[in-house]
């Protein structure tokens, strides 16, 4: 060691407005952990955040290989971002399979951290290299930093009880040290997890302690960077702030929308990537009176949350979309018997088991039409991880005023994403009413589908005296709810239960257009697509463009005024990761030529590939 | 409640709907003794719940002035488990066909009896498809000719309670639809158990598989081709009541009583054996090799899903307080802007 390494002079910090870091290792390397803590440490200091976490579907493929790679990406700023950033910043990859299958996404003089000690004959021939790319000009364009991390890892934390295996499982946390050390985040919040999570294993405590601290130090000392970064903290909306991710969000929606209706949240659910995380994060809230049902399948899920919503409960089910498939018919049941219920929907690729891990929202005309018969029920999508919590409380609203099943959509990528959320104020939500007839007194015979200024049917309980009744799947005689096959009736029943449906765009508000009133080009986006098709239109107009911008979060029924936004404009693209399902709905129903923008890649769309198609519509 | 209920006749239970099996099926006979039994449950009407899937036993519930819900093909016991889940106070009871229980929802009738969710199951047995007008099903008999089988079924037919016993049903019994004093018996027994309660009855369709079991529905005949459980009894049967099962290593055998032999040889039933072991011999004694067992196999004492489900939300709310939302909202680290 020399003395500049005892004694560095202080390295100059530049101010950044955006950081796009991306943690790339093997599945057992931790790096969902890494990412998820620089996310939290980044939202803490007060920056606007959004994150991908990119994993396999398998759980640890062979070591070292590219199948096992998982990555997770944070885009922390000064500014508004919606989006986890197009290229990334800065790149630690620490092994060659990682390297091989993140490059990509680093932009030119992007600072990339290795860990050289992976870079060994066995990991370069896992991750069928020719040749080691940092040996050769293959990594010339970026700034490459090369660190011993996995001796210096083991060197920091090896000792008395410490053997090597636990050594080497603190990689990632010598990786977030030096991270922290470059984007000068404050490691203190990271600590105080890792004091909270392992305060019953001291060794695994210190040893995390200490990578963290050698990582940080190497950061400080090494000559191989010259400069760290500030990222200021961004002009949010004064609140109270917390992380949350989609599905911790939906998961929280549900139970508040229970307690405004006073009503006890069954959720039945079978495990299925990516829904699983609302029934684990659920699960742990028995004290808020939830109760959680793993179903033998899919189909038990949903018809056991119908059963609860017979009996008065709250009943919810969520899958991905092979499960949606297998509850098809179900969903059906609760059109026919015109019971609340939320189905939500946490789309992954398809077809098929498709790409398990992976966001597209290639599911929802699925949502809308798969199911016998005509059976339209409300369609509700999230725009991101926050609006997770809104749009369920609002699902939940629509199902008991209309007395109908309700799908709600999200995706892989709103789900495992997280972003900041300004709590709300549990005293400024609105109560979700809800009414249950009784049947006192009352001689004349109880009529279970006579209908209210809503076209609703009477939410009747078992349990109430004088309002036995029997609801079942065969067509129902308007009022009497009795079996008939009789031809008007079902026409009739037919059409009633279609425009109850469609009455719910009384509950849902106008399309709002950003940008221009009417003119040359509107985007219009649904879904987790917001982030990317708002930061794009921003671009676009930062350089000169003039673009509008909708978007969509309630898809049937459609807001009232779509229609007439459509026709304001010569031209409407709509960008949706799948090849053009809501171009589809919208051109049966409004006759509008839109212009569709279909990507089905495994990941969300980056902001170049809205604004390239903008620009060229603009041209 | 049971004030209320005792005034209550078999006819109070009737609905308005006019019935619509075929003339002749074994359902009237059901229904019949359903109604018959109900008003000694000691619940009331609005606290009784009928769920159904689909086939000719699950119109069931229409014709009774109770709860009810006609559900989707095969999956009532789910739709139950919700219902009862959420409503314990409620009495909940399943009307499944063979076709409906055993093929297309035989995933949700396993699963609902080992978690042991308290609603009683009433498995109607005919042996065939009827709403279907005639396909074989996962009862029929091996070489049954049916519409769908012209040349004879070539499966292995299911032993319904087998399923159950191999399901850990803690109350598993047999009917026959016609032989309505002994069904009224178990339908009170099967509503006084708390628990899963699996009862297969042996129901006739007389336009599809018409005397399917008269071995067993016959007057002159039954004696001989049924043996009626009673707890603590050995196993007797015959119309002179002389002859019995005995077991011979792990195999029942029939022996006649008398020349030496007498019911101290026989088997004895125990309904509440904590093995289901003897139950399973039971319930697989086929006519015409042995008598087949009618009455209750098993009836042990096991928590239910529904109390269990219920008892750990009690138990995290005493433990931890109720939930408040407000806490719940900022659960981990959370930090204030302006």
């Amino acid at each position: 060691m020399n003395d500049s390494i005892l004694q560095p002079a202080p390295k100059p910090i530049e101010e950044l407005d955006s950081v796009v870091v991306r943690f790339a290792g093997d599945s057992g390397d931790g790096m969902q952990l890494a990412g998820s803590q620089l996310t939290s440490t980044s939202a803490l200091a007060g920056n606007d955040v959004a994150t991908f976490p990119d994993f396999p579907a398998e759980i640890r493929a062979p070591k070292g290989t590219l199948a096992g790679v998982s990555g997770f990406q944070v885009h922390f700023a000064s500014r508004d971002i919606y989006t986890p950033g197009d290229t990334v910043d800065i790149l630690v990859a620490m092994n060659p399979a990682a390297l091989a299958e993140n490059l990509r996404f680093l932009r030119p003089h992007g600072t990339l951290i290795v860990d050289e000690d992976a870079f060994d004959a066995k990991g370069l021939k896992l991750a069928h290299a020719a040749s080691n790319p940092l040996e050769d000009d293959s990594l010339d364009e970026f700034e490459v930093i090369r660190v011993p991390l996995t001796r210096l890892t083991r060197e920091a934390v090896e000792g008395p009880g410490v053997g090597r295996k636990l050594a080497s499982r603190c990689r990632n946390f010598f990786a977030m040290g030096l991270v922290y050390w470059l984007c000068g985040r404050d490691p203190e919040p990271t600590l105080r997890w890792v004091r909270k999570r392992f305060h019953d294993r001291q060794e695994v405590l210190d040893a995390d302690v200490k990578a963290l601290h050698a990582g940080w130090n190497f950061g400080e000392t090494t000559e191989a960077l010259a400069r760290s970064y500030h990222v200021p903290p961004a002009a949010l909306e004064p609140g109270e702030y917390r992380n949350i991710t989609g599905n911790q969000a939906l998961a929280a929606g549900l139970i508040a929308a229970a307690e405004l209706s006073g009503k006890l949240l069954f959720y039945g659910s079978y495990p299925i990537t990516p829904a699983s995380d609302i029934l684990h994060e659920l699960a742990r809230h028995k004290r808020f009176g939830v109760r959680t049902f793993q179903a033998e399948d899919e189909i038990a899920a949903v018809t056991s949350a119908i059963g609860a919503a017979y009996g008065g409960a709250m009943g919810v089910t969520a899958s991905s979309g092979p499960g949606i498939a297998l509850k098809t018919e179900a969903m059906g049941l609760a059109v026919m018997l015109e019971l609340p219920l939320l189905v939500l929907s946490v789309q992954r690729g398809g077809p098929s088991t498709g790409l398990p891990t992976k966001p597209e929202q290639s599911d929802l005309l699925q949502v809308m039409f798969g199911r016998s018969g005509e059976a339209p029920l409300p369609v509700l999508a999230a725009s991101g991880p926050t609006d997770c919590f809104d749009i369920v409380v609002e699902a939940w609203r629509i199902a008991t005023r209309l007395m109908t099943p309700v799908v709600v959509l999200s995706d892989a990528f709103v789900a495992n994403g997280a972003e900041p959320w300004r709590i709300p104020d549990v005293e400024s939500l609105k109560p979700i009413e809800v009414r249950h007839p009784n049947g006192n007194g009352d001689a004349t015979p109880f009529q279970p589908y006579a209908r209210d200024e809503w076209l609703a049917r009477p939410w009747a309980l078992p349990g109430t005296p004088g309002l036995m009744h029997r609801v079942g799947s065969l067509e129902k005689q308007d009022l009497t709810g009795n079996v008939s096959y009789d031809p008007d009736n079902h026409d009739h029943m037919v059409r009633l239960r279609a425009r109850k449906v469609a009455n719910a765009v009384n509950l849902i508000p106008d399309l709002e257009v950003t940008g221009p009133e009417r003119g040359k080009l509107l985007v219009l986006s649904w879904g987790g697509t917001l982030g990317v098709c708002r930061q794009a239109v921003e671009r676009v107009r930062a350089d000169g463009g003039t673009v509008a911008h909708a978007h969509l979060r309630h898809l049937n029924p459609l807001p009232a005024n779509t229609g007439e936004v459509l026709a304001r404009y010569e031209r409407v693209l709509v960008p949706e990761l799948n090849l053009g399902q809501l171009a589809t709905l919208l051109r049966a129903r409004y006759l509008v030529d839109v212009v569709s923008l279909g990507k089905v890649r495994g990941r969300p769309f980056r902001v170049k590939d809205v604004t390239s198609v903008v620009e060229e519509m603009l041209a | 409640m049971q004030a209320r209920t005792a005034e209550l006749t078999a006819d109070d239970f009737a609905s308005s709907q006019e019935i619509r099996w075929c003339p002749g099926c074994g359902d009237f006979s059901i229904l019949a003794q359903m109604k018959k039994v109900l008003p000694e449950v000691g619940v009331a009407p609005e606290n009784l719940v009928f769920v159904s899937g689909i086939g000719c036993s699950s119109r069931f519930p229409y014709y009774l002035n109770t709860y009810g819900v006609h559900g989707i093909h095969g999956r009532a016991p789910a739709v139950a488990t919700g219902l009862k889940t959420v409503r314990p106070d409620l009495q909940v009871w399943v009307i499944t066909g063979d076709g409906d229980a055993l093929s297309i929802g035989g995933n949700h009738l396993m699963h609902a009896m080992r978690r042991n969710v308290n609603i009683k199951i009433l498995l109607f047995n005919n042996r065939i498809y009827g709403l279907t007008k005639g396909q074989y099903s996962p009862t029929s008999l091996p070489g049954h000719v049916t519409r769908s089988t012209p040349y004879g079924s070539v499966d292995a037919p299911l032993h319904p309670l087998s399923i159950a016993l191999g399901s850990e049903a803690t109350f598993v019994a047999r009917a026959v639809d016609t032989h309505t004093k002994h069904l009224g018996a178990v339908l009170r027994r099967a509503a006084a158990h708390r628990g899963t309660a699996l009862v297969e009855i042996y129901q006739n369709c007389n336009v599809y598989n018409d005397g399917a079991f008269e071995y067993a529905k016959d007057v002159k005949l039954r004696s001989d081709t049924l043996v009626e459980l009673e707890h603590g009894q050995p196993l007797v049967f015959g119309r002179n009541r002389d002859r019995g099962i005995r077991l011979n290593g792990l195999a029942p055998e029939v022996v006649a009583l008398g020349n030496g032999t007498d019911t101290s040889d026989l088997m004895v039933h125990d309904e509440a054996a904590a093995e289901p072991t003897l139950a399973t011999l039971l319930a697989r004694m086929r006519h015409p090799a042995l008598p087949e067992a009618i009455g209750v196999l098993r009836a042990v004492e096991r928590p239910t899903f529904d109390a269990l489900a219920n008892a750990q939300v009690e138990a995290a709310q005493a433990r931890e307080g109720k939930g408040k939302l407000a806490d719940l909202l900022r659960a981990g680290e959370t930090w204030t802007v302006g």
